[in-house]
């Protein structure tokens, strides 16, 4: 069998794998919904004002409110495979499209995100590992260690007060200047500016923990004996960081960049919620206020499906890099 | 044990970690006494800056005070990250040796559950408890414990794997000892110190979890918190920087002291591992 089809099968047998975990997911958010009180014909008539009691046994017959637990499930499952996750009451608005237009701004978010920690953490870690026991080591430890300890939150604040309301470099909040009507080039810039504090304040965290897993796996790599084989060999030490240890040292970081992707939609709630970033995780917290239960539960469904598919993609990524595991 | 403080002492940092964290506890053992006032209570001018009208750490909005509310969310931040921790250990314990000693079809179960509940993302599983079961301080000690428990289930499980077919087990066995028995007090205690090392390092992501969600707005209304202080001070981020700053130097301080023992904990506990690294 040909390596590609082989890969062909091993991301099916991953996608079949994913499924329970979802179906799971939706058995979870059907439960949840029914424990919170009132349904959605109490807020249906909490928005309207009034409504009588017979209006509203009306109102639950026709939702299929009225039916035993068991087939509301199954009507609930079908309806989550037919991508409807209900209707926002708040914003009068299918949760589902609701979702759609609110994921770009949190995927151009978490990409930037993952893009600097990932990439500063993997420098970070190699400097770190290369310079043991000097002060570069010691800063960069320390640093890890203080912002494993930092809220998020607090985090963006400081942001703010430093480099927005102190030194006015950055805006406080939001994803563009809607009043300049800028078109091309100038909202792409004007984007990017806002950018830059929430993708800091979100990938603080990331960056100390790829730098510390950088630093670690590179040591482990270093004490492998195919160095002290490339040592004999006489190859530079430069030669023997960049070619050979570098290489295996990324394998466990690029896995770690899929595991964390759970923490990071987590992240992005509050970090969104901080600079008003009009994204998934502003829903969040607005549908919070709103008790918008319906758009609150879609959003976490998506964000569970989100993190199996990255994990999905990290795997193959994975042994794209690494062609000693078989993709079985 | 001296043979442990010993081991633990030479870890300078984990020393210092302690003695920090003692101070925290200090701090919200005698909040009642330093500041024997409700919290939320107006407490003079409001927007006072440090030092002046009697503010030590100035007052937010409604006139109240900064360093009352970080005394007392003292006690709010410590009590929910233990509780909330010692119920993670206890459901974390129950699957993880569960799964371990069975093996099987249970331990098959047990892991597909505990897989999905890795899989949520876990911060907006809380937000999603908390807020359906309304926010309390029982809400979000639940939503915290729910979401912290998969990582001790899996050590545990691996820990029991490890040692059930170890022949002091097998003796058990032979003696006719029940499986309970064996499990509680064969077993877990010989698993004890991986789990007090993860344990003590889940008190901290359990404060910044609380403190999150206080911030979110979805903190118990009616006990004072560093995250709510810091939610309820970011409107007056540019005339009144202090409100939101001195309860966030109080959550890292109070956290990084917790990671720096966890770390000493891990150092003392497996002198092993230290010496290989």
């Amino acid at each position: 069998m040909t390596r590609s089809s082989k890969i062909f099968k091993f991301v099916l047998k991953r996608l079949l794998q994913g499924i329970p975990i979802i179906l799971a997911i939706v058995v979870i958010n059907f439960f949840l919904l029914n424990l919170a009180d009132g349904d959605a014909v109490d807020v249906l008539a909490g928005e309207a004002g009034s409504a009588t009691p017979e209006y509203m046994a009306e109102l639950r017959a026709k939702f299929g409110l009225d039916q035993p637990l068991p087939v509301q499930l199954m009507v609930y499952l079908k309806n989550v495979v037919m991508l409807d996750l209900g209707y926002s009451f708040r914003h009068d608005m299918p949760v589902s499209e609701l979702i759609v237009d609110r994921f770009w701004p949190t995927a151009l978010l978490m990409v930037s995100t993952i893009l600097l920690a990932v990439g500063f953490g993997i420098l970070l870690g190699l400097l770190a590992a290369m310079r043991l026991n000097t002060w570069k080591d010691a800063v960069i430890t320390v640093f890890a260690l203080i912002t494993y300890a930092t809220p998020l939150f607090w985090v963006g604040l400081m942001m703010i007060v430093v480099f927005s309301l102190n030194l006015g470099w950055f805006p406080t909040s939001g994803m563009e200047n809607v009043a300049a009507f800028y078109e091309g080039w100038d909202r792409v810039k004007d984007i990017a500016v806002h950018l830059v504090l929430p993708t800091i304040t979100l990938s603080l965290f990331y960056l100390a923990l790829y730098t510390r897993m950088m630093r670690a796996s590179m040591l482990e790599q270093y004490g492998q004996d195919y160095v002290i084989t490339a040592r004999a060999k006489g190859l530079t030490e430069r030669r023997i960081t960049f070619v050979h240890v570098l290489r295996n040292a990324l394998l466990p970081v690029v896995t770690m960049a899929g595991v964390q992707v759970g923490a990071l939609i987590g992240g992005s709630v509050i970090v969104e919620s901080v600079f008003a970033w009009p994204g998934l995780g502003m829903l969040a917290f607005e549908s919070l206020f709103a008790r918008d239960l319906n758009l609150l539960l879609g959003i976490f469904l998506l964000s569970s499906a989100l993190v199996i598919v990255v994990n999905l993609i990290v795997d193959i990524i994975y042994s794209l890099l690494d062609p000693r595991i078989e993709v079985s | 044990m001296r043979d442990f403080w010993n081991r633990y002492k030479r870890n300078r940092s984990a020393v210092f970690g302690l003695v920090v964290i003692l101070l925290v506890i200090l701090m919200a053992a005698t909040a009642d006494w330093l500041y024997a006032f409700d919290p939320f209570r107006l407490a003079g001018k409001p927007l006072s800056s440090p030092g002046t009208n009697g503010f030590l750490l100035g007052s937010d909005s409604l006139g109240r005070d900064v360093a009352a509310g970080i005394v007392h969310g003292a006690k709010t931040s410590l009590l929910i990250g233990l509780v909330a921790t010692l119920v993670a250990v206890f459901i974390g314990i129950l699957f993880g040796a569960l799964a371990g000693y069975y093996g099987g079809q249970i331990d098959n179960i047990l892991m597909r559950v505990t897989e999905i509940f890795q899989t949520i993302p876990s911060f907006i599983f809380a937000i999603l408890l908390v807020a359906i079961l309304k926010p309390s301080i029982y809400s979000v000690v639940i939503a915290i414990s729910v979401v912290s428990w998969p990582g001790v289930a899996r050590l545990v499980r691996g820990e029991f794997l490890s040692l059930k077919n170890r022949e002091f087990v097998q003796a058990c066995h032979t003696l006719g000892m029940s499986d309970l028995r064996i499990m509680l007090r064969e077993i877990l205690p010989n698993c004890l110190s991986p789990i007090i090392v993860i344990g003590s390092l889940m008190i901290a992501t359990a404060i910044l979890i609380e403190s999150g969600l206080s911030f979110l707005g979805l903190g118990d209304p009616n006990i004072m918190s560093w995250g709510f202080q810091i939610g309820a001070g970011r409107t007056m981020l540019r005339s009144a920087w202090w409100v939101c700053t001195f309860p966030g130097v109080a959550i890292l301080i109070t956290v990084l002291a917790i990671n720096l023992v966890g770390e000493g904990l891990n150092d003392a506990l497996n002198p092993r591992l230290r010496e290989r690294n």
